[in-house]
């Protein structure tokens, strides 16, 4: 989709948050280290939360960005004025914006794996990733267009996001710590529900996304 | 004029006076009727007050939901009106319930706080309901935060049971024991009265509150329109908005006829 493709153009010339939001995550796994211990036998949880926290901080911090910017430059008006529904541009906003959650993935994962000394690279936790990342690019990318307005949207975001990302939080860190703990056999129930959420909350915010485009 | 305002007023008091009979009997039944839990002493008697309270703070929230839909797709202030109102009862009930059960919690569990499933849900609840006022306070626009607001309300009513889902398997899946006491549905009849009697006198509570928050957003919404038409009158160009400004004051006078709850309210 074209919507897509612009949005990727754009921050591959300009790198103006893909950039921030890789260094980001980097910087809060290594921190991560300092607020847990991660050599003692609760490696494998702790390992696992702390990945998550980091990805859930830098994608609230890049998407909160990600309507915002459109509306700074005025581009917002001229995609509304677009002859395509908003669902479209939801739809557009919604895959770039999970591109750049999975490019922060893909940086951060053999990071963490080296640092730690945990397999976040095998198969399960790479699916697990972008299962994750789905949903929680869904509700990112709605509440987002309703922070992007606001005069403090970088408080407005997070107070908005991460109660209703629970389930997700929850759902991936259950599966990255099994996976971790060497029973991934356990994990597919979670896989099951984490889709399901996904299917749920891409559909409600593609639906709701064009009530929030009003003005 | 004040009569109209009688005549409308009488269900609403009938409503209150209602909820504090029947809240008064349930009092009496939870603190005399009712025998102390075998078990858990004088302690469980919360019970009465923290139950109802929980279950208000969920229909609160569905009440923004039917709110918020309404709101959407009539755009009438009403039911925003209906959402705010519902809102703030909400939130509300959800405090009273996680510190009424906490102070349960205390003597029983030995704890103020586990995070068990409900538990668990009630404390994201409450924060949703936090961020639905931050939303509004933050929107500027009065209309785009009701837009908003709605939006947050429906994606939160659709979210709260995913959430209390993911939460439950998170805690039954995790093997972390926890003793967790539920009394199950097996009451003894005197307990089952007394806490049916509370969830109608605390229902009833609810909706006297609702209404008479519903008006207390309805005066406010006036009082802003009506500075709005005043602003708009003072302002020496305000010659192409005047088509607009004399239908508002006589209508509005009709509806808030008493000027001095306006002026008492405002201090």
């Amino acid at each position: 989709m074209a919507l897509v493709w612009k949005d990727l153009v754009v921050e591959l010339r300009g790198r103006e948050f893909l950039g921030a939001m890789v260094a980001f995550a980097l910087i809060t796994i290594v921190t991560l280290n300092f607020a847990f211990d991660l050599s003692g036998s609760e490696r494998e949880a702790s390992g696992a939360g702390g990945l998550w926290i980091a990805f859930l901080f830098s994608g609230t911090l890049g998407l909160g960005r990600s309507i915002a910017v459109e509306r700074d430059r005025g581009t917002l008006e001229g995609l509304s004025l677009c002859p395509v529904p908003a669902g479209a541009i939801f739809l557009g906003k919604f895959l770039s914006n999970l591109a750049f959650i999975l490019i922060v993935q893909v940086v951060a994962l053999p990071v963490f794996a080296a640092l730690y000394n945990l397999p976040a690279l095998r198969p399960l936790v790479l699916l697990i990733a972008l299962v994750g990342a789905a949903g929680f690019a869904a509700l990112g990318t709605l509440f987002s267009a309703v922070s992007a307005s606001s005069r403090s949207r970088e408080i407005l975001m997070p107070v908005l996001l991460f109660p209703l990302s629970i389930p997700i939080v929850i759902g991936t860190v259950r599966v990255t710590t099994l996976v971790f703990q060497d029973r991934s056999g356990e994990a597919w129930p979670w896989f099951n529900l984490l889709a399901a959420f996904d299917v749920v909350f891409v559909s409600l915010a593609y639906v709701v996304f064009d009530l929030v485009l009003e003005d | 004029m004040n009569n109209v305002q009688r005549r409308s007023d009488l269900p609403t008091q009938a409503l209150g006076l209602m909820a504090t009979l029947i809240l008064s009997v349930g009092i009496y039944m939870a603190f005399v009727y009712v025998p102390a839990d075998r078990v858990q002493g004088d302690a469980q008697r919360i019970f009465y007050v923290h139950v109802p309270m929980a279950w208000l703070a969920y229909l609160a929230f569905a009440v923004i939901f039917v709110g918020s839909v309404g709101y959407l797709w009539k755009r009438s202030m009403r039911m925003d009106r209906l959402a705010r109102a519902s809102a703030e009862l909400g939130f509300l009930f959800t405090t009273l319930v996680l510190v009424t059960g906490s102070i349960w919690g205390r003597p029983i569990w030995n704890a103020w706080w586990s995070w068990d499933a409900r538990l668990t849900t009630t404390l994201i609840l409450w924060f949703i309901y936090l961020g639905y006022f931050v939303l509004r306070s933050y929107a500027g626009d009065r209309e785009r935060g009701a837009r908003y607001a709605a939006v947050l309300g429906i994606v939160g009513a659709i979210d709260i049971p995913i959430i209390h889902l993911s939460v439950t398997w998170w805690r039954t899946l995790h093997p972390e024991p926890i003793v967790l006491n539920t009394s199950g549905p097996n009451l003894p009849n005197s307990m089952l009265a007394t806490l049916l009697v509370c969830f109608a006198g605390f229902t009833l509570l609810y909706i006297y509150l609702l209404v008479q928050k519903y008006r207390v957003e309805l005066v406010r919404d006036t009082l802003a329109e009506r500075e709005m038409t005043m602003m708009l009158n003072s302002r020496p160009h305000a010659h192409g908005s005047t088509s607009q400004v004399p239908t508002s004051p006589s209508s509005r006078s009709r509806i808030t006829t008493p000027g001095d709850t306006v002026g008492a309210s405002e201090d």
